[in-house]
Protein backbone atom coordinates (compact mmCIF):
# COMPACT_ATOMS: atom_id res chain seq x y z
CA UNK A 1 0.00 0.00 0.00
CA UNK A 2 1.36 3.39 -0.97
CA UNK A 3 1.76 6.43 1.97
CA UNK A 4 -1.34 7.71 0.13
CA UNK A 5 -3.80 4.55 0.25
CA UNK A 6 -2.25 4.06 3.38
CA UNK A 7 -3.29 7.56 4.43
CA UNK A 8 -7.10 7.58 2.83
CA UNK A 9 -7.36 3.77 4.46
CA UNK A 10 -6.31 5.27 7.97
CA UNK A 11 -9.23 8.47 7.40
CA UNK A 12 -11.64 6.07 6.09
CA UNK A 13 -11.63 3.61 8.99
CA UNK A 14 -11.50 6.35 11.52
CA UNK A 15 -14.30 8.55 9.56
CA UNK A 16 -11.99 10.83 10.04
CA UNK A 17 -11.87 12.61 6.32
CA UNK A 18 -15.46 13.95 7.46
CA UNK A 19 -13.51 15.96 9.91
CA UNK A 20 -10.78 17.18 8.01
CA UNK A 21 -13.40 18.36 5.88
CA UNK A 22 -15.28 20.35 8.31
CA UNK A 23 -12.07 21.71 10.24
CA UNK A 24 -10.81 22.63 6.83
CA UNK A 25 -14.19 24.85 5.81
CA UNK A 26 -15.09 26.09 9.76
CA UNK A 27 -11.38 27.29 9.68
CA UNK A 28 -11.01 28.62 6.42
CA UNK A 29 -14.00 30.20 6.87
CA UNK A 30 -12.50 32.05 10.23
CA UNK A 31 -9.48 32.82 8.05
CA UNK A 32 -11.25 34.77 4.86
CA UNK A 33 -13.54 36.57 7.39
CA UNK A 34 -10.62 37.34 9.99
CA UNK A 35 -9.11 39.36 6.93
CA UNK A 36 -12.11 40.43 5.85
CA UNK A 37 -12.36 42.09 9.19
CA UNK A 38 -8.49 43.30 9.57
CA UNK A 39 -9.07 44.96 6.07
CA UNK A 40 -11.82 46.57 6.43
CA UNK A 41 -10.59 48.37 9.67
CA UNK A 42 -7.81 49.75 8.06
CA UNK A 43 -10.05 51.22 5.23
CA UNK A 44 -12.29 53.07 7.80
CA UNK A 45 -9.21 54.09 9.81
CA UNK A 46 -6.42 56.77 9.41
CA UNK A 47 -4.49 55.64 6.02
CA UNK A 48 -1.88 53.01 7.12
CA UNK A 49 1.30 52.32 5.29
CA UNK A 50 0.83 48.99 3.27
CA UNK A 51 3.88 47.44 4.62
CA UNK A 52 1.85 47.72 8.47
CA UNK A 53 -1.60 46.24 7.16
CA UNK A 54 0.32 43.50 5.71
CA UNK A 55 3.05 42.85 9.07
CA UNK A 56 -0.60 43.02 10.86
CA UNK A 57 -2.55 40.68 8.64
CA UNK A 58 0.48 38.23 8.65
CA UNK A 59 0.44 38.11 12.24
CA UNK A 60 -2.90 37.23 12.34
CA UNK A 61 -2.94 34.72 9.90
CA UNK A 62 0.39 33.23 11.98
CA UNK A 63 -1.62 32.97 14.64
CA UNK A 64 -4.68 31.95 13.29
CA UNK A 65 -2.51 28.71 11.84
CA UNK A 66 -1.12 28.27 15.12
CA UNK A 67 -3.96 28.19 17.12
CA UNK A 68 -5.81 25.90 14.82
CA UNK A 69 -2.93 23.70 14.68
CA UNK A 70 -2.65 23.45 18.45
CA UNK A 71 -6.11 22.77 19.32
CA UNK A 72 -6.85 20.62 16.18
CA UNK A 73 -3.75 18.22 17.80
CA UNK A 74 -4.51 18.68 21.46
CA UNK A 75 -8.30 17.86 20.86
CA UNK A 76 -8.10 15.15 18.60
CA UNK A 77 -5.13 13.27 20.11
CA UNK A 78 -7.34 13.32 22.98
CA UNK A 79 -10.46 11.19 21.28
CA UNK A 80 -8.35 8.90 19.50
CA UNK A 81 -6.71 7.97 22.20
CA UNK A 82 -9.85 7.34 24.30
CA UNK A 83 -11.66 5.75 21.02
CA UNK A 84 -8.51 3.74 20.89
CA UNK A 85 -8.52 2.84 24.55
CA UNK A 86 -12.17 1.96 24.09
CA UNK A 87 -11.80 -0.19 20.75
CA UNK A 88 -8.38 -1.95 22.85
CA UNK A 89 -11.09 -2.53 26.31
CA UNK A 90 -14.07 -4.20 23.28
CA UNK A 91 -11.20 -6.36 21.68
CA UNK A 92 -9.62 -7.37 24.56
CA UNK A 93 -6.29 -6.51 23.28
CA UNK A 94 -3.68 -4.19 22.66
CA UNK A 95 -3.82 -2.22 18.86
CA UNK A 96 -1.34 0.03 19.33
CA UNK A 97 0.53 -2.23 16.24
CA UNK A 98 -2.63 -2.06 14.08
CA UNK A 99 -4.16 0.25 11.60
CA UNK A 100 -6.14 1.99 14.58
CA UNK A 101 -2.60 2.62 16.32
CA UNK A 102 -1.39 4.36 13.57
CA UNK A 103 -4.45 6.50 12.94
CA UNK A 104 -4.60 7.78 16.72
CA UNK A 105 -0.81 8.52 16.07
CA UNK A 106 -0.96 9.79 12.49
CA UNK A 107 -4.57 11.35 12.40
CA UNK A 108 -3.76 14.10 15.09
CA UNK A 109 -0.96 15.08 12.98
CA UNK A 110 -3.27 15.48 9.36
CA UNK A 111 -6.01 17.06 11.11
CA UNK A 112 -4.23 19.55 12.65
CA UNK A 113 -2.16 20.66 9.81
CA UNK A 114 -5.82 20.50 7.87
CA UNK A 115 -7.20 22.72 10.79
CA UNK A 116 -4.14 25.35 10.77
CA UNK A 117 -3.25 25.80 6.82
CA UNK A 118 -6.61 26.09 5.89
CA UNK A 119 -6.96 29.59 7.33
CA UNK A 120 -3.44 30.43 7.01
CA UNK A 121 -3.16 29.64 3.47
CA UNK A 122 -6.46 31.09 2.66
CA UNK A 123 -5.56 34.24 4.56
CA UNK A 124 -2.55 34.42 2.29
CA UNK A 125 -4.52 34.83 -0.68
CA UNK A 126 -6.70 36.90 0.39
CA UNK A 127 -3.22 39.37 0.71
CA UNK A 128 -1.69 38.81 -2.45
CA UNK A 129 -3.11 42.02 -3.60
CA UNK A 130 -1.22 43.77 -0.50
CA UNK A 131 1.63 42.09 -2.07
CA UNK A 132 1.31 42.87 -5.14
CA UNK A 133 1.05 46.04 -4.73
CA UNK A 134 3.68 46.88 -2.06
CA UNK A 135 6.19 45.16 -4.96
CA UNK A 136 4.96 47.85 -7.01
CA UNK A 137 2.92 46.23 -9.35
CA UNK A 138 0.13 48.66 -10.58
CA UNK A 139 -3.66 46.65 -10.16
CA UNK A 140 -6.80 47.53 -11.84
CA UNK A 141 -8.35 49.14 -7.83
CA UNK A 142 -7.28 49.97 -4.62
CA UNK A 143 -4.89 46.95 -3.09
CA UNK A 144 -7.65 46.98 0.17
CA UNK A 145 -10.49 46.64 -2.12
CA UNK A 146 -9.01 43.72 -4.07
CA UNK A 147 -8.27 41.69 -0.96
CA UNK A 148 -11.71 42.36 0.36
CA UNK A 149 -12.89 41.14 -3.28
CA UNK A 150 -10.85 38.28 -2.88
CA UNK A 151 -11.91 37.53 0.64
CA UNK A 152 -15.48 37.52 -0.45
CA UNK A 153 -14.64 34.96 -3.51
CA UNK A 154 -13.12 32.67 -0.91
CA UNK A 155 -16.04 32.91 0.95
CA UNK A 156 -18.28 31.76 -1.83
CA UNK A 157 -15.70 29.25 -3.03
CA UNK A 158 -16.13 27.70 0.45
CA UNK A 159 -20.22 27.95 0.79
CA UNK A 160 -19.75 25.83 -2.62
CA UNK A 161 -17.90 23.21 -1.26
CA UNK A 162 -20.16 23.01 1.36
CA UNK A 163 -22.95 22.93 -1.22
CA UNK A 164 -21.62 20.47 -2.85
CA UNK A 165 -21.35 18.18 0.24
CA UNK A 166 -24.51 18.74 1.57
CA UNK A 167 -26.03 17.84 -2.39
CA UNK A 168 -27.85 20.84 -2.24
CA UNK A 169 -27.66 24.31 -5.14
CA UNK A 170 -24.19 24.98 -5.28
CA UNK A 171 -24.83 28.94 -6.11
CA UNK A 172 -27.42 28.55 -3.23
CA UNK A 173 -24.59 27.61 -0.48
CA UNK A 174 -22.62 30.29 -1.45
CA UNK A 175 -24.60 33.37 -2.04
CA UNK A 176 -25.63 32.14 1.91
CA UNK A 177 -21.74 32.11 2.83
CA UNK A 178 -21.30 35.18 1.03
CA UNK A 179 -24.33 36.78 2.60
CA UNK A 180 -22.95 36.25 5.87
CA UNK A 181 -19.70 37.95 4.99
CA UNK A 182 -21.41 40.62 3.79
CA UNK A 183 -23.35 40.89 6.92
CA UNK A 184 -19.79 40.91 8.81
CA UNK A 185 -18.22 43.58 6.66
CA UNK A 186 -21.68 45.90 7.20
CA UNK A 187 -21.38 45.02 11.02
CA UNK A 188 -17.37 46.08 11.19
CA UNK A 189 -18.32 49.41 8.97
CA UNK A 190 -20.68 50.03 11.27
CA UNK A 191 -19.41 49.74 14.48
CA UNK A 192 -15.63 51.02 13.70
CA UNK A 193 -16.91 53.48 10.79
CA UNK A 194 -16.98 57.09 11.28
CA UNK B 1 5.43 -30.07 -0.94
CA UNK B 2 2.70 -29.25 1.43
CA UNK B 3 0.10 -26.73 0.84
CA UNK B 4 -2.20 -25.35 2.31
CA UNK B 5 -5.64 -24.76 -0.12
CA UNK B 6 -7.92 -23.58 2.28
CA UNK B 7 -8.32 -22.48 6.03
CA UNK B 8 -11.91 -21.53 7.77
CA UNK B 9 -11.02 -19.22 10.26
CA UNK B 10 -13.23 -17.25 13.25
CA UNK B 11 -12.13 -13.97 13.68
CA UNK B 12 -13.04 -11.00 15.85
CA UNK B 13 -12.85 -7.80 14.21
CA UNK B 14 -14.19 -4.19 14.94
CA UNK B 15 -16.42 -2.51 12.56
CA UNK B 16 -13.71 -0.81 11.08
CA UNK B 17 -12.01 -1.54 8.28
CA UNK B 18 -15.54 -2.89 6.91
CA UNK B 19 -16.12 -6.38 5.44
CA UNK B 20 -15.34 -5.13 1.70
CA UNK B 21 -11.60 -3.51 3.14
CA UNK B 22 -11.05 -6.49 5.29
CA UNK B 23 -11.54 -9.11 2.60
CA UNK B 24 -9.40 -7.26 -0.28
CA UNK B 25 -6.25 -6.81 2.75
CA UNK B 26 -6.58 -10.33 2.91
CA UNK B 27 -6.64 -11.51 -1.13
CA UNK B 28 -3.94 -9.12 -1.08
CA UNK B 29 -1.64 -11.76 0.74
CA UNK B 30 -0.96 -13.72 -2.27
CA UNK B 31 -2.06 -13.81 -6.23
CA UNK B 32 -4.65 -15.97 -6.43
CA UNK B 33 -6.48 -15.76 -3.27
CA UNK B 34 -10.40 -15.85 -3.08
CA UNK B 35 -11.61 -14.66 0.45
CA UNK B 36 -15.07 -15.13 1.47
CA UNK B 37 -16.35 -12.92 4.60
CA UNK B 38 -19.27 -14.19 6.69
CA UNK B 39 -20.05 -11.82 9.62
CA UNK B 40 -21.64 -14.27 12.08
CA UNK B 41 -22.22 -12.09 15.12
CA UNK B 42 -22.23 -7.83 15.88
CA UNK B 43 -22.31 -6.09 18.73
CA UNK B 44 -21.55 -2.31 20.03
CA UNK B 45 -17.87 -2.42 18.80
CA UNK B 46 -16.90 -5.86 17.31
CA UNK B 47 -18.18 -8.40 15.12
CA UNK B 48 -17.63 -12.08 14.92
CA UNK B 49 -16.91 -13.67 11.37
CA UNK B 50 -16.46 -16.54 9.25
CA UNK B 51 -13.35 -15.99 7.34
CA UNK B 52 -12.93 -18.72 4.26
CA UNK B 53 -9.39 -18.45 2.68
CA UNK B 54 -8.65 -20.37 -0.68
CA UNK B 55 -5.50 -20.18 -2.46
CA UNK B 56 -3.16 -22.56 -4.30
CA UNK B 57 -0.94 -22.19 -1.51
CA UNK B 58 -1.93 -19.91 1.49
CA UNK B 59 0.53 -18.04 3.43
CA UNK B 60 -1.42 -18.40 7.37
CA UNK B 61 1.47 -16.17 8.54
CA UNK B 62 0.71 -13.49 5.91
CA UNK B 63 -3.14 -13.42 6.73
CA UNK B 64 -2.89 -13.45 10.40
CA UNK B 65 -0.33 -10.80 10.03
CA UNK B 66 -2.95 -9.11 7.96
CA UNK B 67 -5.61 -9.86 10.73
CA UNK B 68 -3.79 -8.12 13.46
CA UNK B 69 -2.80 -5.46 11.16
CA UNK B 70 -6.52 -4.52 11.12
CA UNK B 71 -7.19 -4.56 14.75
CA UNK B 72 -8.63 -7.71 14.80
CA UNK B 73 -7.61 -11.34 16.47
CA UNK B 74 -7.66 -15.03 15.52
CA UNK B 75 -9.61 -16.67 17.31
CA UNK B 76 -9.51 -20.33 16.44
CA UNK B 77 -8.63 -22.04 12.68
CA UNK B 78 -12.15 -23.69 12.46
CA UNK B 79 -11.05 -26.14 9.37
CA UNK B 80 -8.24 -26.35 7.09
CA UNK B 81 -7.66 -28.35 3.77
CA UNK B 82 -3.83 -29.66 2.94
CA UNK B 83 -2.92 -31.39 -0.37
CA UNK B 84 0.76 -33.19 -0.03
CA UNK B 85 2.97 -34.56 -3.50
CA UNK B 86 5.57 -33.47 -5.62
CA UNK B 87 3.61 -30.84 -7.50
CA UNK B 88 0.73 -29.58 -6.37
CA UNK B 89 0.37 -27.30 -8.89
CA UNK B 90 -0.66 -30.12 -11.18
CA UNK B 91 -3.14 -31.27 -9.34
CA UNK B 92 -6.53 -30.88 -10.34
Amino acid sequence: MSLLQQAGFLLRITDSHKIARRYFVVNGFDGALTMLGLIIGFLVSRPAEIEIIINVCLGAAIALGMSGMSSAYLSEAAERKHALGKLEEAMVADLQESAHGDAARWLPVFIALVNGLAPFIISLLVLIPLWLSNAGVVLPLSPLYAAIAIALLLVFLLGIFLGRIAGISWLRSGLQTLLIAIVTAMFIYLLTGN
Amino acid sequence: MVSVKRIVLDVLKPHQPNALDFSQAIAEVGIDYRVKLTVIEMDENTETLRLEVQGNAIDFEGVQAVITSMGASLHSIDEVEVQGGADTGNLT
